[in-house]
């Protein structure tokens, strides 16, 4: 008996292959003391995920399956990775000088951190049951831990717990929901799943059921109402730069694997998972747009935010067409340029103050950090989808897919939930120009008189500490503005990859 | 050019953000001295009959159908004269009296001219919702920013009134009203195309309306926008906050400029694209207009803040334009594109009055005003000519759009135009009660009379020449805007059974 290995096309595989080459390497010059400096590290890190990002667009074109079927390359996986290595790159960047990765060793800390867009890009690419949950889990269990990094606080090793008991709740039902499917369709590829579905009626409560299952399951993963308690205690307890990077790569992973899934496994049965995915898109922009009216940590507000905005995403996929698609990949790539850029102000003021993530800690900062005022005021203008923003064409392009797939009150709830969102947008903005900043920062540390030493002290909070956290902001709030002036870049990298999904 | 004339300014604005602080204003001022001067070259070389001109055409967003049009006619003409006029004003104003932070309060200026130009030149639905929602953003900058604490009317109750909150509310009533104007917007452009190509030019919509069924409720998404914007009578809730608090040049070109985008979007989209509707609705409109008027009227001559005065007195000069657009009658809506240039360059000059006689009295409180008249009679005399326009005396040309209004409301629907006349009585009312109470009266103690600076004078002065010119020349307005303003109103001649055919 002759055995045949499938054939691999190392090429279309490099990205991952770059991926987990990287975390080999990483974790273990990490071990070596001398190399395991803090600079070192991040820079490796980056350079790694600069090579993915690089191999992902000279994968970009293609379009084929890939390991005897268990993942798609096409445009549309791909945007996730590229997402993906966008967001951790820029979460690198922010945890330079983060306890968090101090106390975790910066080897472990960035190798996790790999670990997750690895998983993150294969879960974009998955067209298979197994692959799809593996990818799920390697996306999942690195950022438990990654939650619960900062191990001398209590609230990032409650975050960690917690989002490991959510998690793995979610997974679970995600499982047996994915069982259910294979039992009702008699497959687990994808294709093969669309196929085995085509007769049916919808009538099947094995399918339905196990359909019902993985919108639970996933729904915890996208954060999507009524599944997303943990989210804000997750978001506020995590060493910040990590919530930065679930914020928007977690989503934009899940999203685009919940896209895939539905559409093309799930297609056949389309008409009875819409209005279910478009009930949870209403419950959650509601549930997400109240919750955040009355929080001031910053990071739980803008859980909540995610969760509402989560709920405009899904708008996308319910409509099911490539308009939505389209529609779903241009906002994910501007969500994850907004939401940093927000981020990156909300770390360099935790880092500047000591209030930490209150929404005192932004007071003012309009009149003495001008370079974080402006990315923080176009990251929370673009979020509240104003004009002149890439959020603006982001939710533009949300409504003309929701009027033009017969969804048109879907559109219309995105309407009024943005709406109520400006309350708690524009009360972050006003803190930052229209409040006096507080009185005490003006106090500068005094230097000390004698035995002091250049590194010890004078360390001037501030520009040179935070040049690379302040840079990012900067970077993402320009793009945000770019992307809202001339979208047709982004719109037409978003067609792609809507168009190389396709939708029967 | 008319590139040049939308972007200058905000260009401009830019610019000053790098310069000293101290230059900043005079490098802010070149943007709106370069827009209004070639918006007085494109009035110069206007032809009246030439419908859209200076058109702009570039593909934006190809897969969306969302063009870059561009153009302007009759009806957008005068409107982008007065913005740039009215801007180059509050810029130079500002520049003479510079605020706090000078740079970020100049580049919210150039923004801020740049999306109203942008609104008033605009022949993509979408790009018009677009502007009309980029406008709102710099001032709630300007508003909450620099405005004021007020003290409220604590005679009835009412306490301190502070920016920030009353700059939210302002803001939200605003988008809530724009934002369903974008969801309907979409849906018209879609709802039109039927599956075919998608395409928000306003024109190519008006030429092929949509079923009745749904002009009825995309109506109303884009009435509530403009009715907010206005303000109109039931919607006005943000206005006497938001007016208490506002930095005056600020609130000048709000009121002067801002408040006649939302009647301008009545005649540019409304009418045009959904003609059955607005055949349908004209009566809900008109109770609108003519409860504006009333309710504008009664509450600013029972109001002591002066801001309020000038912004109840608003909300029924903007009731007669609506009034004027929806008898849908050549006369009426031609007379409301007059009233609009004469509102908006009444209204800004009294409220940068306002401003001098605040620094005077130290209140906006005409109780405890009184007698500055006596020492300052260039400033009296300003102050009287803005008052009798605002009142619409014969002679002004406030008095002739006025007349032309009523004239086509008396044509179509004669019950209206009777009750509207009550508020023309009420406006002389109010228009001099404010002078006489500020100028005349007996001066209070420790208020002084003072003329009005000589930079601050010219800049007044500027404004009120253009009131006078316009009162000698109204058929500069009317001759130009006549055409425009008849093909408008042709789409809505129509009997709604032709309508319903399509």
């Amino acid at each position: 008996m002759t055995f045949n290995a499938p054939d691999i096309d190392y090429a279309g595989l490099s990205p991952v292959i770059a991926l987990t080459a990287g975390i080999c390497i990483v974790l273990l010059l990490g071990l070596i003391p001398r190399l395991g400096g803090r600079f070192t590290m991040a820079y490796l890190t980056i350079a790694v995920l600069a090579a993915t990002a690089g191999l992902s667009i000279w994968q970009w074109e293609q379009n084929q399956d890939l390991v005897a079927g268990a993942l798609r390359l096409d445009a549309f996986g791909l945007a996730a990775a590229l997402i993906a290595c966008l967001a951790a790159a820029i979460a690198v960047l922010l945890a330079i000088r983060e306890p968090a990765a101090e106390e975790a060793g910066h080897g472990a800390f960035y190798s996790l951190l790999l670990g997750s867009v690895l998983g993150m890009t294969l879960i974009g690419q998955a067209q298979n049951l197994i692959a799809f949950f593996i990818a799920l889990e390697l996306l999942s269990i690195p950022l438990y831990v990654l939650c619960a990094s900062a191990r001398r606080t209590e609230p990032s090793l409650e975050s960690g717990l917690k989002y490991l008991i959510i998690g793995s709740i979610g997974s679970a039902t995600v499982l047996y929901g994915f069982a259910l499917l294979y039992g009702g369709s008699g497959s687990t590829d994808f294709g093969a799943i669309a196929e085995g579905l085509a007769g049916e009626t919808g009538n099947d409560t094995v399918v339905l059921i196990g359909t019902a299952m993985v919108i639970t399951g996933l729904a915890f993963k996208t954060s999507v109402a009524p599944f997303h308690q943990w989210t804000p205690d997750v978001y506020q307890g995590a060493p910040t730069p990590i919530t930065a990077f679930m914020a928007v790569a977690t989503k934009a992973a899940a999203f685009i694997a919940l896209a895939r899934l539905f559409e093309v496994a799930l297609a056949p049965i389309a008409d009875d998972w819409q209005p279910a995915l478009a009930a949870l898109a209403v419950v959650s922009i509601a549930v997400g747009n109240v919750g955040a009216l009355s929080q001031d940590s910053l990071k739980r507000l803008m859980g909540y935010s995610g969760v509402a905005q989560a709920g405009y995403m899904l708008a996308g996929v319910v409509v099911a067409t490539e308009t939505g698609l389209e529609a779903l990949v241009f906002y994910l790539a501007a969500y994850t340029l907004m939401n940093l850029a927000v981020f990156a102000v909300v770390i360099a003021r935790e880092r500047e103050t000591d209030r930490g993530d209150d929404i005192e800690a932004l007071a003012g900062i309009g009149r003495s950090r001008p370079l974080l005022a402006w990315p923080l005021t176009i990251g929370m203008l673009a979020l509240a989808g104003l004009p002149g923003t890439s959020g603006f064409m982001g939710k533009l392009f949300l409504i003309e897919a929701s009027v033009d797939g017969d969804y048109t009150w879907l559109g219309v709830a995105i309407v009024i939930g943005t709406m109520v969102s400006l309350a708690y947008y524009l009360r972050v903005v006003s803190a930052v120009w229209m409040r006096p900043g507080p009185t005490e920062e003006a106090a500068q540390p005094v230097p000390a008189i004698a035995g002091g030493s250049p590194e010890a002290d004078v360390i001037p909070r501030g520009a040179s500490r935070c040049a690379l956290i302040v840079g990012s902001a900067l970077l993402c709030g320009a793009a945000t503005v770019v992307f809202g002036v001339v979208p047709s870049p982004l719109l037409d990298w978003a067609s792609h990859a809507a168009g190389s999904l396709a939708l029967p | 050019m008319i590139q040049i004339l939308l972007w200058a300014p905000l260009a401009a604005g830019l610019l000053a953000c790098a310069v000293p602080r101290r230059a900043s204003g005079w490098v802010a001022l070149v943007g709106p001295l370069v827009s209004l001067a070639l918006a007085i070259d494109i009035v110069v070389r206007f032809d009246p009959s030439g419908g859209l001109q200076h058109t702009v055409d570039e593909s934006w967003i190809p897969t969306l159908g969302v063009r870059y049009e561009l153009a302007v006619d009759g009806i957008s003409l005068f409107l982008v004269l007065l913005t740039t006029v009215l801007w180059f004003a509050a810029t130079l104003w500002s520049a003479i009296n510079t605020p706090e932070r000078p740079r970020t309060w100049f580049l919210m200026f150039g923004l801020a001219e740049t999306a109203v130009l942008g609104a008033f030149c605009a022949q993509d639905l979408i790009l018009f919702v677009l502007f009309f929602d980029l406008m709102l953003i710099p001032f709630y900058f300007l508003f909450g920013s620099w405005g004021t604490e007020h003290p409220g009317r604590p005679q009835e109750g009412e306490g301190r009134i502070r920016p920030v909150p009353a700059t939210l509310k302002m803001f939200i009533y605003t988008l809530v009203g724009s934002l369903l104007m974008l969801a309907g917007a979409i849906a018209t452009g879609i709802l039109a195309a039927d599956g075919g190509t998608v395409d928000f030019n306003i024109q190519h919509l008006a030429s092929d309306p949509l079923g009745t069924g749904s002009q009825y409720w995309i109506f109303w998404f884009f009435a509530a926008a403009f009715l907010v914007k206005m303000p109109a009578f039931p919607l006005h809730g943000w206005m006497p906050d938001a007016y208490r608090v506002a930095p005056l040049p600020a609130l000048a070109l709000f009121s002067g400029v801002l408040s006649k985008v939302g009647a301008y979007g009545f005649l540019r989209i409304v009418l045009p694209v959904f003609p059955a509707a607005t055949n349908h609705f004209q009566e809900v409109i008109l109770v609108i207009a003519v409860a504006s008027i009333l309710y504008g009227s009664v509450m600013a001559f029972s109001q002591t803040s002066a801001r309020l005065i000038a912004g109840y007195s608003s909300v029924a000069q903007l009731g007669f334009i609506t009034l004027g657009i929806f008898s849908l009658r050549p006369d009426g809506a031609d007379g409301a594109v007059l009233q609009m240039v004469n509102h908006g360059l009444v209204i800004a000059p009294l409220l940068l009055i306002i401003v001098v006689l605040g620094a005077r009295a130290g209140t906006d409180d005409i109780t405890r005003m009184g007698g500055l008249a006596m020492r300052a009679p260039v400033l009296a005399g300003l102050f009287l000519i803005a008052t009798i326009a605002l009142l619409a005396m014969p002679g002004s040309a406030n008095f002739i759009g006025e007349f032309y209004i009523l004239n086509g409301v008396f044509q179509e629907k004669i019950v209206y135009a009777f009750v509207a006349c009550v508020g023309i009585a009420l406006a002389a009312y109010y228009a001099l009660r404010l002078y006489q109470h500020a100028m005349h009266n007996r001066k209070p103690e420790g208020i002084e009379s003072r003329e009005v600076g000589l930079l601050d004078g010219t800049v007044i002065g500027g404004l009120v020449a253009c009131i006078v010119a316009l009162a000698l020349w109204p058929g500069l307005i009317l001759h130009r805007a006549d055409d425009s303003v008849t093909s408008q109103l042709s789409f809505t001649q129509q009997t709604p059974t032709q309508v319903a055919e399509r």
